[in-house]
């Protein structure tokens, strides 16, 4: 489903240095199945999830996502097929200040040729027990709840693959659990491949798959 | 979820912002409004004031002088013409093109409340048989009386009066009033002839007829200083009938009190067949003088001989007369010919126009800088939406997108700014209207909507896209993943 191939990335440090981020050679995640990553901090992580969704373009390598090099497709066609593929949770959880929960959800599928459907981000607000706060903006809502949202906002348009980038960071232990659970729950039931960035090993220890970005990353290894 | 509501959203989160800049736009196009509806209603009420008959006779001299005091009511009245030459259109050489002939005689005014409004003697066929403007459905406008009626031609003392005199001066139907001979200000020192009995009030016209004052043509020639030297000729027998030297005039019967040329009643002033020799009666107005006249007779009125006018107002039968009438009349020595339509066309263009063009200038200058606020604001706001931008880049939203939504924002800020104004405009001309009836005799719709306005709308998009662009292209050019890293 996903597919990594001598995928290169490297910045420019202000000094003029080149810094190499990451170096993968190989790197796949099947259909439906769900993964965790760990790494130290500054490791790349976040970079590798960007290269992924397209945001990013590497300097080498392929991004094939259910047979779509995404490397190779012009920036409106990465924008598009992100919109329409990938689901993408964010650590700061990036709910727009100025929608409401419901409408934080539309906006997921604005982008996506079928547009929003309304019914659908209601369906999956009512799933993470939200029903009931769909006019609450952001600011009304605890953080969990955001997270929620986010979770929510996430999956609405039936992605291939969900990207979720320490979405556990800034949740109260309490909260965690259920949301993890969330997470995987929702994957599971959709067909969703998930690949999940943490460096809490509570949350690591409960996935089958769990790689350390050195182990693959040479950049890193090196 | 439309791009629309996308900015719109944006719009509510900036509220203050927004609306500060929104009301800088709606007033800017607030005072285009008020500028275009004022030249509109100014530029019709001109035009009005020029339409009803084809040619204005009168004393050789400004063409425009000659329009500015026979229709406006502005200027000093230039010379007369010969009471023979009038006779020229209604019985004479003339007479077989002309369907009306109106003769104006000015020269006198009233002064009320620091106010002069102009006085002048004319014919019945003024209201009775002239019309100004058209209607909407095109057919012209007839003079209506919103109280009483025309004077009569047999009663030399009734007058008529504008409906702005009216309304400023407070006089009606069964008042008096005395002219005052010449054109004075507040502070002349003025010599008032003898009183016309009001008849009639004018419905508003929207034309400077609200502003003056109308008196029958035969009670004006009888007034002080109005009527010429008597030929030599002719003087024993104008005499005769008109010398009042040896007359008492404290026992005369006044117009004052029912208006007729069959009662008098004035308070002592010699009468104008003594001829008083005063050639330009129009440009002065007289010394005071005591007079201790006592006669009990009727008036007669003035001998042909002794008579001027000031303009005429010539109706023609066939417009196509015109332009023959015109030439033949300015080729004479007596008087010259204008069109008032091209007059008010030139007076139009080369003084009225002008002023509004740098009046609207300076207000779509206003309006220029209001999109520059809506730049700066949204620009200023840039830098904060990064990482809004970011996410909705990151959830898909491509370049464009994100483009189009900051130019939305700003469209939405500079219609919502816009159409504000225009309420506002409108608003502002309604609240405007009755003290600029009362002032000027414009007449100021609340919905007097100019074509211009139509140009506003999109103006504004063409404006806003302008205004929102650099901004927009500040949110195309977003560094997604350094400000999706950076903290919100």
């Amino acid at each position: 489903m996903l597919e990594l191939s001598g995928l290169k990335k490297s910045f420019v440090e202000p000094n003029g240095a080149t810094l190499p981020i990451l170096d993968i050679p190989q790197f796949k995640v099947a259909a439906g199945e769900q993964a965790v990553i760990r790494g130290r901090s500054g490791c790349g992580k976040t970079t590798l999830l960007h290269v992924i969704a397209g945001i990013t373009h590497p300097d080498a390598g392929s991004v094939t996502i259910d047979g779509v090099d995404v490397t190779r497709l012009p920036e409106a066609g990465r924008d598009r097929f992100r919109a329409e593929k990938i689901g993408y949770i964010f650590q700061t959880f990036n709910l727009l200040e100025g929608f409401s929960a419901l409408e934080n959800v539309l906006l997921g599928m604005a982008f996506t040729r079928g547009g929003a459907d309304r019914g659908r981000a209601c369906e999956l607000l009512e799933q993470v027990g939200l029903g009931h706060r769909l006019d609450h903006r952001p600011a009304k809502l605890s953080v969990g709840e955001q997270q929620r949202v986010a979770v929510a906002r996430a999956l609405a348009n039936r992605p291939r693959l969900l990207l979720a980038d320490e979405p556990t960071a800034n949740v109260d232990p309490g909260n965690q659990q259920q949301l993890v659970d969330l997470i995987r729950e929702h994957c599971q039931s959709e067909e969703v491949a998930l690949l999940l960035v943490t460096h809490e090993p509570t949350v690591a220890e409960q996935f089958s798959r769990v790689e350390s970005l050195e182990s693959f990353n040479q950049a890193v290894a090196s | 979820m439309s791009l629309w509501k996308i900015a719109w959203r944006s719009v509510q989160q900036r509220s203050l912002s927004s609306l500060l800049t929104g009301l800088s736009m709606a007033l800017g196009v607030a005072l285009v409004i008020m500028v275009l509806v004022v030249y509109g209603a100014v530029e019709q009420q001109f035009r009005q004031g020029g339409e009803g008959y084809h040619l204005i006779v009168g004393a050789k001299g400004g063409k425009l002088q000659l329009v500015l005091n026979t229709v406006y009511h502005l200027s000093q009245p230039i010379e007369n013409i010969p009471y023979s030459y009038y006779k020229e259109f209604t019985e004479g050489k003339f007479a077989a093109f002309t369907e009306v002939v109106v003769p104006c005689c000015m020269g006198d005014s009233y002064l009320s409340g620091g106010q002069t409004y102009r006085v002048l003697g004319t014919t019945t066929d003024m209201f009775d048989r002239l019309v100004y403007g058209k209607n909407s459905d095109g057919s012209p406008r007839q003079y209506t009386f919103q109280a009483g009626r025309n004077f009569k031609s047999a009663n030399f003392f009734e007058a008529v009066i504008g409906s702005v005199v009216a309304a400023k001066t407070g006089l009606g139907v069964g008042d008096s009033f005395q002219p005052a001979h010449g054109i004075v200000e507040e502070g002349d020192e003025a010599h008032e002839h003898q009183a016309f009995k009001i008849v009639g009030v004018l419905g508003p016209t929207g034309t400077p007829n609200d502003r003056a004052m109308f008196v029958n043509m035969e009670g004006f020639f009888l007034l002080e200083g109005h009527a010429k030297e008597a030929p030599p000729e002719e003087s024993p027998a104008e005499k005769k009938d008109h010398d009042h030297d040896d007359h008492d005039h404290q026992a005369h019967d006044h117009p004052a009190s029912d208006g007729t040329a069959e009662a008098h009643d004035h308070e002592g002033h010699d009468h104008p067949p003594a001829a008083d020799k005063h050639d330009d009666h129009a440009h002065h107005a007289h010394a005071h003088h005591d007079h201790d006249h006592d006669h009990g007779h009727a008036h007669q009125p003035l001998p042909e001989s002794q008579r001027e006018v000031t303009a005429l107002l010539v109706l023609l039968k066939n417009n196509l007369f015109s332009q023959g009438l015109f030439t033949r009349i300015n080729e004479g020595q007596v008087a010259q010919a204008v069109f008032p339509v091209t007059e008010v066309e030139t007076l139009l263009t080369k003084f009225v126009g002008p002023i509004q063009t740098v009046l609207l200038a300076l207000t779509l200058l206003i309006i220029v800088v209001a999109g520059i606020g809506i730049m700066v604001s949204i620009y200023n706001s840039m830098s904060e939406r990064a990482h809004e931008i970011a996410v909705m880049r990151a959830l898909g939203a491509g370049r464009v997108t994100v483009l189009a939504v900051v130019l939305l924002e700003s469209i939405i800020i500079s219609l919502a700014g816009g159409l504000a104004g225009v309420v506002i405009g409108h608003g502002a001309i309604g609240l405007m209207s009755p003290y600029v009836l009362a002032e000027t005799g414009v007449l100021l719709h609340v919905l007097s909507f100019q074509q211009q306005e139509l140009v506003l709308v999109p103006g504004l998009v063409l404006l806003a896209t302008f205004a929102g662009f650099l901004p927009a292209l500040a949110a195309y050019r977003t560094d997604v993943a350094r400000a999706l890293i950076a903290r919100p």
